[in-house]
């Protein structure tokens, strides 16, 4: 996957958020009043370290989701358009192997892509802004030391909110031969959740969307920190993985491979 | 078909059904080890369905596959890395080169060693005569050189069949040859080739074994001596005063014989004694100007087998 200037591509694309986040922000230099505009943002200029967490933000509702997709969507189904597929099966390479080693790989573009923001957004906010020790979300401060470890657990918890729609995207993967349609039907699906989500009326039903717990990784910028959050994205994550894995399983090894 | 032969692949009404059609329709397959088996019929008369269940990708509807004495899908994963596959055309990843195709093909197969890796890409790469282009990115080569690939790729490790969906599909007359070349020698080393073509001359001249398909059933199996033997041998005639020659024929018991403006072609056994027949048309005063017996090409026998249409019969 490294190998495919398209994953390269993805993951620039990704560094530009916070970099275009922050040289607006420097070039407006009208003060932001506290809780203006996107949360965090009003922070980026007193601290540079704030830009990768408000980029992780900004990124979170289609850009993130759209770069899985991509990725997700194109695991089997991409293989089976190039014919590649066959001749993977025939090497041979089992067929659970096969989805196993494909999710996997998309999970560490996951945390390419969500590692990306982070450090894309620490240099170019240390460039533009000054950096220091980071107010916390609860008003305590911690060192420059400890705020890169939060950068990099906040980057993990990203990473773990996409792993239940890559496996989403794993499963209707397996279910075409055409990988745009996959990446298509993974995005819609992403946004599906988030709409719904959002609507009061079905409030029984959002602590089981995959997306729930996407924007709570701010609860890791609390001092004391607090895991909650991190552990039923967690749970459900991967209760997700569960479902959707099984699917795919049951799908993908039973079915003719025609392509 | 002698049953003492070991078989390389063996089935037993191999049936695939797409919907209400019959894409394969219960065919006994019967590949003798160490033949160059040739597995011929027209387009969409159910050959790659028929190889893509042999290699396990699609599930047979109905019906036994055994390959190289596994049983097929049970055991797929112990038969595979000893078949080597070249299957609807090659495929490979457009972005990267030729070589490191066949490195990426080669380490997702958890059987092969990756310390021989580099060398057995390069000798595969050799033998297909790619060693130049191997740094190229698929995506330059042109069809003929992915086909090479797609050959290098069945040739990675040891094999003991190899299983070849039309290998001469978009080559120039030379890398035909060439192709035809690589197969001789690989059957030369004992390998079992099942080659599957559109085209017998393509063939004809390689295979020990044939089989012919057409509209999902096998209409003809066996070495090529004994399909030859198969073909009707037929008695052609040139002579004068063509009515008393008819009437003279049916004493002799010729009676299927038919008329061309200048001549009499007679069905007849492949041991026909022309020579008496000759004698008795000479001693009745006929001026005979041809006579001999004739048998058909194999291209005949496959064309009266298969159709000569054009049509894609369903």
């Amino acid at each position: 996957m490294f190998t495919r200037r398209r994953t390269w591509a993805m993951l620039a694309a990704i560094a530009l958020i916070p970099i275009l986040l922050a040289v607006a922000v420097a070039l407006t230099s009208d003060e932001l009043a506290p809780g203006e505009g996107p949360p965090f943002l009003d922070r980026v200029t007193q601290n540079g370290l704030f830009t990768g967490f408000t980029a992780t933000l900004l990124a979170l509702p289609l850009f993130l989701p759209l770069t899985m997709a991509v990725v997700a969507g194109d695991t089997i189904a991409g293989e089976a358009s190039l014919g590649t597929l066959r001749y993977l099966l025939i090497a041979p390479v089992g067929r659970l192997r096969l989805l196993v080693v494909k999710y996997l790989g998309t999970i560490v573009f996951a945390l390419a892509g969500t590692f990306t923001l982070m450090i894309a957004g620490g240099i170019i906010g240390a460039i533009l802004f000054p950096i220091g020790p980071v107010t916390l979300l609860s008003g305590d401060q911690i060192s420059l030391a400890e705020s890169i470890g939060r950068m990099a657990l906040v980057a993990v918890y990203t990473a773990i909110s996409m792993s239940g729609l890559l496996a989403i995207g794993l499963f209707v993967s397996t279910l075409t031969t055409v990988p745009v349609g996959a990446m298509a039907a993974t995005v819609v699906l992403a946004g599906v959740s988030q709409i719904l989500d959002n609507l009061p009326q079905l409030s029984w039903l959002h602590e089981w969307l995959f997306t729930h717990y996407w924007l709570s990784f701010a609860d890791l910028l609390r001092q004391p920190i607090e895991l909650g959050s991190f552990a039923s994205n967690s749970l459900l994550q991967l209760g997700y993985i569960a479902v959707f894995g099984a699917l795919a399983y049951s799908r993908f090894t039973t079915k003719d491979i025609l392509s | 078909m002698p049953q003492a032969l070991e078989l390389a692949i063996k089935t037993s009404s191999l049936t695939k059904q797409f919907g209400s059609q019959k894409a394969v329709s219960s065919i006994d397959l019967s590949v003798p080890k160490g033949s160059v088996f040739g597995f011929l019929g027209p387009n969409g008369s159910g050959k790659t369905t028929t190889i893509r269940m042999i290699l396990g990708l699609a599930a047979a509807s109905k019906g036994d596959i055994e390959l190289l004495g596994h049983p097929i899908p049970k055991e797929l994963e112990h038969a595979l890395p000893k078949v080597g596959a070249l299957v609807e055309g090659p495929a490979f990843y457009p972005y990267m080169s030729g070589r490191n195709n066949l490195i990426r093909i080669d380490s997702a197969d958890r059987n092969s060693r990756s310390g021989t890796r580099k060398q057995r890409v390069d000798a595969a790469l050799e033998r297909v005569g790619l060693t130049n282009a191997a740094k190229k990115k698929v995506h330059a080569y042109s069809l003929g050189m992915k086909q090479r690939l797609g050959l290098a790729n069945a040739l990675l490790k040891p094999r003991e069949i190899l299983i070849l969906d039309e290998p001469t599909n978009g080559l120039d007359p030379q890398g035909t040859r060439e192709v035809r070349n690589l197969i001789r020698s690989l059957a030369a080393e004992g390998i079992t080739i099942f080659v599957s073509s559109h085209l017998l001359s393509e063939i004809e001249q390689l295979c020990s074994h044939l089989a012919v398909m057409t509209a999902g059933k096998i209409v003809a199996q066996g070495s090529l001596a004994e399909l030859r033997n198969e073909s009707q041998t037929r008695l052609v005639l040139k002579a004068d005063r063509i009515d008393e020659l008819v009437d003279l024929l049916k004493t002799q018991g010729l009676t299927k014989l038919s008329l061309k403006p200048d001549r009499v072609v007679v069905p007849v056994p492949g041991d026909f004694d022309v020579a008496s027949l000759n004698q008795l048309l000479v001693k009745k005063k006929f001026m005979v100007s041809e006579i001999r017996l004739e048998q058909p090409s194999l291209e005949e026998y496959f064309v009266n087998l298969t159709g000569e249409g054009f049509e894609v019969v369903r």
